[in-house]
């Protein structure tokens, strides 16, 4: 079966993704990258004592784009929010069997699309967001 | 892998099997330089004459304005590079459409940084030229327009014989010559062509898109005009492209333009009607479809849309896993972040150029073909636009 440039567990998450959807009243959403750059990553999460009990995504965007926001929603679910805090786009695409070097962005807004919805949760409970947390504006390089 | 169905001919052509048992003598049985007095190179050299002849008869050139060349872009580089030098005296100011192939426009980037201007020439929105434009474009330093035959994403065919009248009344005025060239890679051997008709001075072709090899192609360049050569060496090609020709190449090339000619006729009463359903087909079957280019002044080969609300390269995927081959505008099959400069120049916007879509269709396409893309396209659409957070219908 051919498979472009990616690997087949890339194929698997992209042609399968894992979490596809809303969340209805999310305790944390968030969404980044944008139409120019062809990238749109959103990201619903539920918690519950500090833990990721539900987590679904929504993605605009090419075949690594999916597959890397699908593997991320897998690796952060049933985590502590610290825990999740500490997925890296490296972990992700590295979950993913690697990533063709031009497509490391997508994992990149992978890991800052759980970012922004931890964001968004701490906004809510604490009315404080993430320390620090900036998300590309810009269409990203590649890293 | 036999069940597969190629629908990017415009990315290349499969080489025919008659062109193929052309050239194979021509790789250890008739092995001569052309360049050598002996019979071993006297029948190579007899055998590129005969090709010339042929690729010279497909756009009813005189085989003498004909040099081979390694493929479309080194024709369009010889012809950009070629006249800038061969003319520097005279004017530093060249003109391009917004839509021309990279072997054009970063051409034409490259001459601006060796201090010449340049002027593009924008595109409406069906991706049309207008002649206007250009004449006013026309500066007493310009040398060259380069003006595309049609584009090879959207298919437009662009009005090169109104763009030369132009030009013509320009040059009259100025009282000095401004050169003409087209970018002819997508319509040579797919729509009949006569430079003299066009009124070019410089036309491009390259084999490997109508049922050639690779690696091969050819510059007309009309009698009496002068390029400076880009190939220095031997005195091959009438000393306009020094190199050991690439005698295999050029015959299979010689053998692909005959074949072409007289298949051409035949092959678009076959292609219209297909690239007709499929345009009709994807743009009634799936909602917020939008064809890309002119209705109606296209190649009639070309089936480009924009899917909205998602993004090509997911749609190529899955298009792939069934077997299908399709292309894309999307900055993720360009290797680049931006989508296609063709489909912004016609006004996209970003995220409906990165949801672009090419089916090109070609000899080997049935209607099975198309029924199969119809059939199978629509459930990929509905699937990827329900991931899409761009999707009105998507938030359930």
């Amino acid at each position: 079966m051919s498979m472009g440039p990616y690997s087949a567990k890339v194929m698997d998450h992209f042609m399968n993704p894992r979490n596809v959807g809303v969340i209805e009243n999310p305790d944390g959403v968030g969404e980044v990258g944008n139409p120019v750059c062809g990238d749109i990553m959103k990201m619903f999460i539920k918690v519950k004592d500090n833990i990721i009990t539900d987590v679904k995504f929504q993605t605009f965007g090419c075949g690594s784009a999916i597959a890397t926001s699908s593997m991320a929603t897998e690796l952060i679910k049933g985590k502590t929010i610290e825990e999740a805090l500490k997925l890296t786009n490296v972990a992700v695409a590295e979950a993913l069997d690697g990533l063709p070097k031009i497509k490391m962005h997508c994992s990149v807004l992978a890991e800052e699309a759980v970012q922004a919805a931890i964001d968004d949760y701490l906004k809510k409970t604490t009315g404080k967001g993430l320390p620090g947390f900036k998300p590309h504006d810009e269409p990203l390089q590649e890293h | 892998m036999s069940n597969r169905t190629y629908l990017d001919f415009a990315a290349t052509t499969p080489t025919d099997p008659s062109v193929l048992a052309a050239m194979l003598p021509y790789f250890s049985e008739k092995y001569g330089n052309p360049s050598s007095i002996h019979s071993f190179g006297q029948e190579t050299r007899a055998a590129i004459e005969a090709a010339r002849q042929q690729v010279a008869g497909l756009i009813a050139a005189k085989p003498e304005e004909i040099v081979f060349t390694s493929g479309g872009t080194e024709a369009d580089n010889q012809a950009l590079e070629g006249i800038a030098w061969a003319n520097e005296k005279n004017g530093n100011h060249i003109i391009c459409s917004a839509i021309e192939h990279h072997a054009v426009l970063h051409c034409a980037e490259f001459l601006k940084k060796r201090g010449f201007a340049v002027t593009v020439v924008p595109v409406d929105q069906d991706g049309l030229v207008s002649p206007e434009a250009v004449a006013q474009a026309i500066t007493p330093k310009t040398v060259l327009v380069s003006v595309m035959h049609a584009n090879n994403e959207i298919g437009t065919v662009e009005p090169i014989r109104e763009i030369s009248e132009v030009i013509g009344r320009r040059t009259k005025d100025e009282g000095r010559k401004i050169y003409f060239h087209t970018d002819a890679v997508q319509t040579a051997g797919h729509l009949p062509i006569n430079v003299a008709e066009l009124g070019v001075d410089l036309l491009s072709i390259s084999a490997h898109k109508l049922y050639g090899p690779k690696g091969i192609g050819a510059l007309y360049i009309k009698k009496g005009t002068r390029l400076t050569p880009f190939l220095h060496g031997g005195g091959q090609e009438n000393n306009r492209r020094a190199s050991t020709e690439n005698v295999p190449g050029i015959v299979g090339f010689g053998a692909a333009a005959d074949l072409a000619a007289q298949t051409m006729a035949e092959e678009n009463a076959k292609l219209l009607p297909l690239r007709d359903k499929l345009i009709k087909g994807l743009t009634t079957l799936i909602p917020d479809v939008r064809l890309n280019g002119h209705a109606s002044v296209r190649l009639p080969n070309n089936v480009n849309v924009s899917v909205k609300f998602i993004e090509g390269e997911s749609m190529l995927l899955n298009l792939d896993m069934l077997g299908i081959a399709a292309s894309s505008g999307s900055a993720c099959t360009s290797g680049s972040l931006d989508p296609s400069h063709v489909l912004l120049a016609i006004g996209l916007p970003h995220e409906i150029a990165h949801g672009s879509l090419r089916f090109t269709l070609g000899k080997q396409t049935t209607e099975a073909e198309i029924d199969l893309v119809l059939e199978k396209l629509p459930p990929i659409v509905d699937k990827l636009r329900r991931m899409s957070p761009l999707y009105p219908g998507g938030k359930k």
